[in-house]
C-alpha cells in the first residue's frame, strides 16, 4: 500500500472502529450511506432548510408582511459583483430601481436604474423580532442602507417574496413533518398489530389498505379539506389539514411493518424473548422493532415529499392552509392565473422551493435504502 | 379463471359499496340540507316560508328519514337510474353536469396512459440497456425532476411559456378563433395541440416512474441465465432482448396500470382547472369551493369507480400475461 493509499484511507476512517466487523450497524449504514454521492447532497440541502426553518427572521431581511410601497409587483433583483462597464466591486450590490408610470396603461413600472448602486451590507440591523422566539434582537443575514432589496421580487401588494419564501418553509416542511410523525404512528401501530397477529385482523387491515390504495386520493383530500368550516382559526385548519394529510398517507409504512414482522416473528430470537416471558408489546418494541427500524425510516423519507406536495398543491387551490399562515403553497396561490403570472412570472419562484424540497428527500430516501441493509454486500 | 373473475369482482362490488358510502357522507357534510337552502331560496323571492313549509319538502325529498334509509335511496337512484340529485349551483341534474363533462376528462385520462407507456417503455428499456451512458443519466436526472414537480407548477409553466414565447394560450381546448367555427382538419389539429398540454403535464410524473421501473425491471432480467444461453444460440441482440428479458420486465409494469390509472384520475382535477379545460377538473373545484355538496360527492364516486375499474383491468392483464401467477 503507497503512502497516499493509507492516508487515504486513514482520512476516510479517522475514528477508532474502522473495522466493518467491530462496528456497530448504524455505523456501517453511515458508511454505506456516506458512499451515495447524491444523498449526501439532500442531507447538505436538508440542512439548509433546517437553518431557514429556526433562523428565518435572521436569513430573510424583511418581515414577512412588511409592505413596500416603493416597489409593487416588483421584477427580481440579481446581486451582482460586475458594473455593466466591467468595473468590479469585492461587496456585492444591487442596481437601483426607478419607477414611472406607463403613459398608455397608467401602471407604475419599475426599470433598472444603473447609475444607483446600493451595496449589500452582511449583519446589518432590520426590523426586531424574536430569534428562535426567545432573544430579542433586530440582526439581519443582508440588508441594504439605501434603497430596498428583493431578491425574489414583490408581489401585487409590495410584500417582499424571498422574506415570505424563507418564512413559509416553516409550514410547508412542518406539515410534512407532523403528518409524517402521524402516518408513522398510524403505519407502525396498524401494521405492527396485523404482522404480529394475523388471522382475520391481518385480513381486514390489508383489505382496509387495498381499498385506501384504490381510491383517488387527491381528490378526497381535496373533498375532506373542503369541509373544513371556513371561519377556523388558522392554526385549527392547520392542524386539521396535516391530519387529514396523514390519514391516507400511513398505508406504505403499515405494509413495510406487517411484511417485516411477518417475516421475522418466527425468527429464534423472538421464540427466545417469548420463552424468557416477554409480553407481546415487549418483543415488537425492543426486539422486532429495532430489527427493521432502518426500513422504516427509509419509508418515511419517501413519505415526505408526497405530503408536502399534498399540502403545495392544496393550498395552491385554496382549499389547503390559509393566510395568515404561509406555506409554499399559499404563495403559489397568488399565481393562479395566466394573467398574474404573465405580469409576475416570479410569483412561481416559491414552486422551486417545493422541487428542491422534494428532490432532497428523494435523494436522501434512495441513499438510506441503499444503506438500509448494510449486511447486504 | 372463471372463478378468479367472479371473485375479483365480488371484490370490486364490495369496493364500491364502500366508496359509495364516503361519497355519501361527503354529500351529508354539506351544510344545511337541502330543504333548508330551498327555503332560504323561496325566501329571497320574498315568498312567505313557513315551518311546515319546509318540514313538507323535507318529507318529499325523504331528509326526514334516517340516514341509512336516505343513504339506500341515494345509491339506489345513483346506481340504477345515474341520478345523483340535483346541483344547486347549476341549478340541474348533477348527472347531466357531469355526463356532459366526463367523455373528454375519460380522453385526456386515455391519451396521458398511452402517452405514459409509449414513453416509458423504449426509454426505460435504452437506459437498462445503455446502463450509465449519458442517455440513462439524462434519463434518470428527468426522471427526478418530473416527479418532483407538482403537476400546477408544471402546467402554469406550460401556460406561461406559450403565452410569451409562441403567443398563443396553451389554456382551453382551442384557441380563440377556432372554438366557434365547424368542424374541420384545423380545428381537429387545434384541438390536439391543445390536449398534447395536459396529456404531458399529467403524464410526466407517472412517465418518470415508469421509466425507472422499467430500466429496474430489464436489468433483472439481462443477467439471468436464460438470456446467456439464448446469447449463446445465436439470436441477434435486438432480438434476444425484445424476446425474452423485455417481455418478462413487461408483467410488473402491466400490472400497474390500475395504480398509474388512480394516479392520472386523481391529478386530472388540478390540471383540467390550472388549463382551464371544460372537462370535469373545474367543475368538482368549483363544486368544493362552493360547497355544491351533491356535485362533489357524486364525481369522487364516479372517479373511484374508474379507477376500481381500472385495477380490475390490469389485474386480468396480469394474469393474462403471466401465466405463472397462480389464480388463487
Amino acid at each position: 500500500m503507497s503512502l497516499a493509499d493509507t492516508l487515504r484511507t486513514f482520512r476516510r476512517r479517522p475514528r477508532a472502529i474502522s473495522r466493518p466487523d467491530l462496528a456497530s450497524q448504524w455505523q456501517l449504514m453511515w458508511w454505506q450511506f456516506r458512499r451515495h454521492k447524491m444523498a449526501m447532497v439532500g442531507l447538505a440541502l436538508l440542512g439548509i432548510f433546517m437553518i431557514f426553518v429556526l433562523f428565518a427572521e435572521v436569513v430573510s431581511p424583511y418581515p414577512p408582511f412588511q409592505r413596500d410601497p416603493a416597489y409593487v409587483t416588483g421584477a427580481p433583483m440579481s446581486p451582482r459583483f460586475f458594473e455593466e462597464d466591467g468595473t468590479f466591486h469585492l461587496r456585492p450590490f444591487v442596481y437601483g430601481r426607478k419607477t414611472a408610470r406607463d403613459m398608455v396603461t397608467l401602471q407604475l413600472k419599475h426599470a433598472v436604474d444603473t447609475s444607483q448602486i446600493w451595496p449589500i451590507r452582511f449583519f446589518v440591523h432590520g426590523k426586531p423580532y424574536k430569534l428562535l422566539g426567545l432573544i430579542p434582537t433586530d440582526i439581519r443575514l443582508f440588508g441594504v442602507d439605501q434603497g430596498f432589496i428583493h431578491l425574489f421580487g414583490t408581489d401585487f401588494t409590495g410584500l417582499d417574496i424571498f422574506s415570505r419564501t424563507i418564512h413559509a418553509s416553516r409550514a410547508s416542511l412542518g406539515v410534512g413533518f407532523i403528518g409524517v410523525a402521524i402516518s408513522f404512528i398510524l403505519g407502525a401501530a396498524i401494521g405492527g398489530a396485523a404482522g404480529y397477529f394475523g388471522g382475520a385482523l391481518d385480513n381486514i387491515v390489508m383489505r382496509v389498505i387495498e381499498f385506501i390504495r384504490s381510491i383517488p386520493t387527491l381528490p378526497l383530500w381535496l373533498a375532506l379539506a373542503a369541509m373544513l368550516p371556513r371561519d377556523w382559526p388558522p392554526l385549527w385548519t392547520y392542524a386539521a389539514i396535516t391530519v387529514i394529510l396523514s390519514l391516507l398517507g400511513w398505508t406504505w409504512l403499515a405494509r413495510t411493518v406487517r411484511s417485516k414482522l411477518l417475516a421475522t416473528r418466527h425468527e429464534p430470537f423472538v421464540l427466545a424473548a417469548k420463552l424468557s416471558g416477554c409480553t407481546d408489546m415487549r418483543i415488537i418494541r425492543r426486539h422486532l422493532l429495532p430489527s427493521f427500524m432502518s426500513y422504516l425510516i427509509v419509508d418515511t423519507s419517501i413519505a415526505f415529499p408526497e405530503i408536502i406536495l399534498a399540502e403545495t398543491s392544496l393550498s395552491f387551490l385554496g382549499l389547503g392552509l390559509r393566510e395568515p399562515v404561509e406555506s409554499w403553497g399559499v404563495l403559489l396561490f397568488s399565481a393562479q392565473s395566466i394573467r398574474s403570472i404573465d405580469q409576475a412570472p416570479w410569483l412561481m419562484i416559491p414552486g422551486i422551493f417545493v422541487i428542491v424540497a422534494v428532490l432532497a428527500f428523494n435523494f436522501l430516501g434512495d441513499g438510506l435504502r441503499d444503506a438500509a441493509d448494510p449486511y447486504s454486500r | 379463471m372463471i372463478r378468479f373473475l367472479t371473485r375479483r369482482l365480488a371484490y370490486m362490488a364490495v369496493t364500491v359499496l364502500l366508496v359509495s358510502l364516503v361519497s355519501f357522507l361527503i354529500v351529508q357534510a354539506a351544510p344545511g340540507d337541502y330543504a333548508a337552502i330551498y327555503a332560504a331560496k323561496k325566501a329571497a323571492t320574498g315568498a312567505i316560508i313557513r315551518q311546515t313549509d319546509i318540514e313538507a319538502v323535507r318529507v318529499q325529498l325523504g331528509l326526514d328519514k334516517p340516514w341509512y334509509v336516505q343513504y339506500g335511496l341515494w345509491l339506489y337512484n345513483a346506481v340504477f337510474h345515474a341520478d345523483f340529485g340535483e346541483s344547486w349551483q347549476w341549478k340541474r341534474p348533477v348527472g347531466e353536469v357531469i355526463a356532459e363533462r366526463m367523455p373528454l376528462t375519460l380522453a385526456i385520462a386515455f391519451s396521458t396512459l398511452i402517452f405514459m407507456y409509449a414513453i416509458s417503455i423504449p426509454v426505460g428499456i435504452y437506459a437498462a440497456v445503455r446502463r450509465y451512458s449519458f442517455g440513462d443519466y439524462a434519463s434518470s436526472l428527468l426522471g427526478y425532476l418530473g416527479l418532483a414537480t407538482p403537476n400546477f407548477l408544471l402546467a402554469l409553466v406550460i401556460m406561461y411559456l406559450s403565452q410569451r414565447y409562441f403567443g398563443q394560450s396553451a389554456g382551453g381546448l382551442f384557441s380563440p378563433g377556432v372554438a366557434n367555427a365547424p368542424w374541420s382538419l384545423t380545428k381537429f389539429w387545434d384541438l390536439l395541440k391543445h390536449l398534447a398540454v395536459p396529456v404531458v403535464v399529467l403524464g410526466t410524473a407517472g412517465t418518470a416512474f415508469l421509466i425507472r421501473a422499467m430500466r429496474a425491471a430489464v436489468l433483472d432480467e439481462l443477467d439471468k441465465m436464460y438470456v446467456l444461453s439464448a446469447k449463446a444460440s445465436g439470436l441477434s441482440p435486438l432480438q434476444l432482448l425484445i424476446r425474452y428479458p423485455v417481455r418478462v420486465a413487461l408483467n410488473p409494469i402491466a400490472s400497474t396500470l390500475g395504480w398509474r390509472l388512480t394516479y392520472v384520475i386523481s391529478g386530472a382535477p388540478i390540471v383540467g382547472y390550472v388549463l382551464a379545460l371544460p372537462d370535469t377538473g373545474p367543475l368538482f373545484l368549483g363544486a368544493l369551493l362552493n360547497q355544491d355538496m351533491q356535485l362533489a360527492g357524486a364525481m369522487i364516486f364516479i372517479y373511484c369507480v374508474l379507477t376500481i375499474i381500472g385495477t380490475l383491468i390490469s389485474d386480468v392483464l396480469l394474469v393474462l400475461l403471466d401465466p405463472r401467477i397462480r389464480l388463487e
